[in-house]
């Protein structure tokens, strides 16, 4: 699965806003560097307003930095990155076979080729036989695999995940999460996971950046040595407790901080 | 107080069998309610001017309209104007279809083609449109031309000014998405844009079929040419208030038609969307 080199290497990523009302430059994103080696799954965890979802968006391309550079290794066939989006953000127009087949339609396959290559995605996600149905006939849950198939089936080298499960219920997430690390081991993808959620980024991750915010900045790059595969059970154990009680030590440490020092936080 | 006082207890109820005639009723509730409705109002119209309680002079009743129409529909010049009407209406209507919808969707999606336009499209919906009829009937006479220009007036801005709105507020997020997939600018539109500002779109079809109507209407009793409106027009001059109401009653049968024909489009068009039945919410 690994095979050494970096899918993602960013340098110096910077991100300034110009606020209209007051004319005072904010600094969103100050000097991320990251690398994402090839088939991990790595997380960047934060609280809300550290420009985690900024960061994943100029990777995508989205917006872009103000200084900096990131590179993505290219690959022979398909696309580099593709984006799988926080609340699921389906065409409610589309059925869930011509949502998932969306990313090939924009990359020019024609739509019933485009279909043809969506199907095994559906089934991979476990949607099989809702191919013809409407988002809005589908569960919060379900949506959010249709997302995830849509973004899988373009076939990139990284995928992009935006809190993707940050709008579900407590169980359907945890539910999701096993379902995430199942299909991440059967597409060997190198995944980049936005987070707000300690458990989640611990149990889903090989390594968890930790991220603090005003100014957005990586405060801590925390190797999860958990065995693979994780069953959910994984979270009941102390190796886990270990690992949450550590990042949650460092975003408190942060937080406290910040209340230390008023102007150095605005 | 005692001990079993303090609760108050709520009971399941078991559903008792209704008889068959009232769950009949409850099946057909709107149809058999609305039709009620429709044929006491003209009972009570036919009854009232039996009596003399209404002047048959000012209001006729429904059996003089009915033979009024009887009369009517055996007349070769009567269809001859049911179809000019109705050709004005559909030509006006669907040039305003045709040319407002695409323009709404630039003006909407372009910020520069939205800037250039926006105060014409300020300028033309505070203007009342009937006061162009003169002026138009300068430009091309009494005839079919007049007045399928002033339909196709009454139809285009009820139609582009919610289009444009439509454009405006298609979801900033699914954008993101077509962005993000590197969606050629055709596929945004057609993928996006359009299925996206088709529910305004329809909204001002609807209110433009009300609009098409009057435009026909107040063209026709100003030309004096042809069509229904000057049926109307001549059967106040000759007064028959029966053959008038006739031709309002035609008029509105093409007004129920164009709503109707909308909304099966639109029930067509918009599959995807859950439907709002109000006899599964009741």
């Amino acid at each position: 699965m690994r095979s050494g080199h970096l899918a993602l290497s960013a340098r110096g990523v910077q991100m300034q806003y110009r606020d209209r009302g007051t004319g005072k430059t904010l600094l969103a994103i100050e000097n991320v560097d990251l690398d994402v080696p090839d088939g991990a799954f790595v997380s960047l965890l934060g609280p809300s307003g550290c420009g985690k979802s900024t960061f994943l968006k100029i990777v995508n391309g989205l917006l872009p930095a103000t200084s900096g550079e990131i590179k993505l290794h290219r690959v022979a066939k398909g696309r580099e990155d593709a984006m799988v989006f926080q609340d699921a953000a389906l065409f409610p127009w589309y059925s869930v076979l011509d949502n998932v087949a969306y990313g090939l339609v924009c990359a020019g396959v024609t739509r019933g080729e485009a279909r043809r290559r969506a199907a095994p995605f559906i089934e991979l996600v476990g949607l099989k036989g809702f191919d013809d149905k409407y988002p809005y006939q589908l569960s919060g849950g379900m949506q959010q695999r249709a997302n995830l198939a849509r973004a899988l089936a373009v076939d990139s080298a990284i995928l992009l995940m935006d809190e993707p499960f940050a709008a579900l219920d407590a169980q359907t997430r945890e539910l999701m999460q096993a379902e995430l690390l199942r299909i991440w081991n059967a597409a060997k993808k190198t995944v980049l996971f936005v987070t707000h959620q300690i458990d989640e980024a611990v149990y889903l991750s090989d390594r968890v950046v930790v991220m603090a915010a005003r100014p957005g900045k990586v405060i801590a790059d925390i190797e999860i040595d958990l065995p693979r595969p994780r069953p959910l059970s994984v979270k009941r154990t102390p190796e886990f407790a270990v690992y949450e009680e550590r990042i949650w030590r460092l975003i408190a440490g942060e937080y406290e901080q910040a209340r230390a020092a008023p102007d150095a936080a605005s | 107080m005692t001990e079993a006082a303090a609760f108050r207890v709520i009971r399941a109820r078991a559903r008792r069998k209704r008889h068959p005639l009232r769950r009949w009723y409850r099946g057909n509730e709107r149809a058999i309610l609305s039709a009620a409705g429709i044929v006491s109002f003209i009972a009570a119209w036919q009854v009232g001017s039996d009596a003399g309680l209404i002047s048959k002079f000012f209001f006729s009743s429904p059996v003089e309209v009915a033979a009024a129409g009887a009369l009517e529909v055996q007349k070769a010049r009567f269809w001859e104007d049911v179809k000019i009407s109705a050709s004005e209406l559909a030509i006006g209507s669907l040039a305003a279809v045709l040319l407002a919808v695409p323009l709404g969707i630039a003006i909407g999606w372009y910020r520069r083609v939205s800037l250039t336009f926006d105060p014409w499209l300020n300028f033309f919906n505070a203007l009342p449109r009937v006061a162009l009829i003169p002026l138009v009937v300068l430009w091309v006479g009494l005839g079919f031309e007049m007045k399928t220009i002033i339909v196709f007036f009454g139809g285009f801005f009820s139609i582009i000014l919610p289009t444009v709105e439509g454009v405006r507020t298609v979801d900033r997020q699914l954008l993101d998405v077509a962005r993000s997939f590197r969606a050629p600018e055709r596929l945004i539109f057609t993928s996006l844009v359009i299925p996206g500002t088709l529910p305004f779109i329809v909204s001002g079809i609807r209110l433009a079929v009300g609009r098409v109507l009057a435009g026909v209407i107040i063209a026709e009793f100003y030309a004096q040419t042809a069509g229904l409106g000057v049926m109307i027009a001549r059967s106040e001059a000759s007064l028959q208030s029966d053959r008038m109401l006739f031709g309002v009653l035609i008029f509105t049968m093409l007004g129920i038609v164009l709503t109707e024909a909308v909304g099966i489009a639109e029930r067509y068009l918009q599959r995807w969307r859950p439907s709002l039945d109000l006899e599964e919410a009741a």
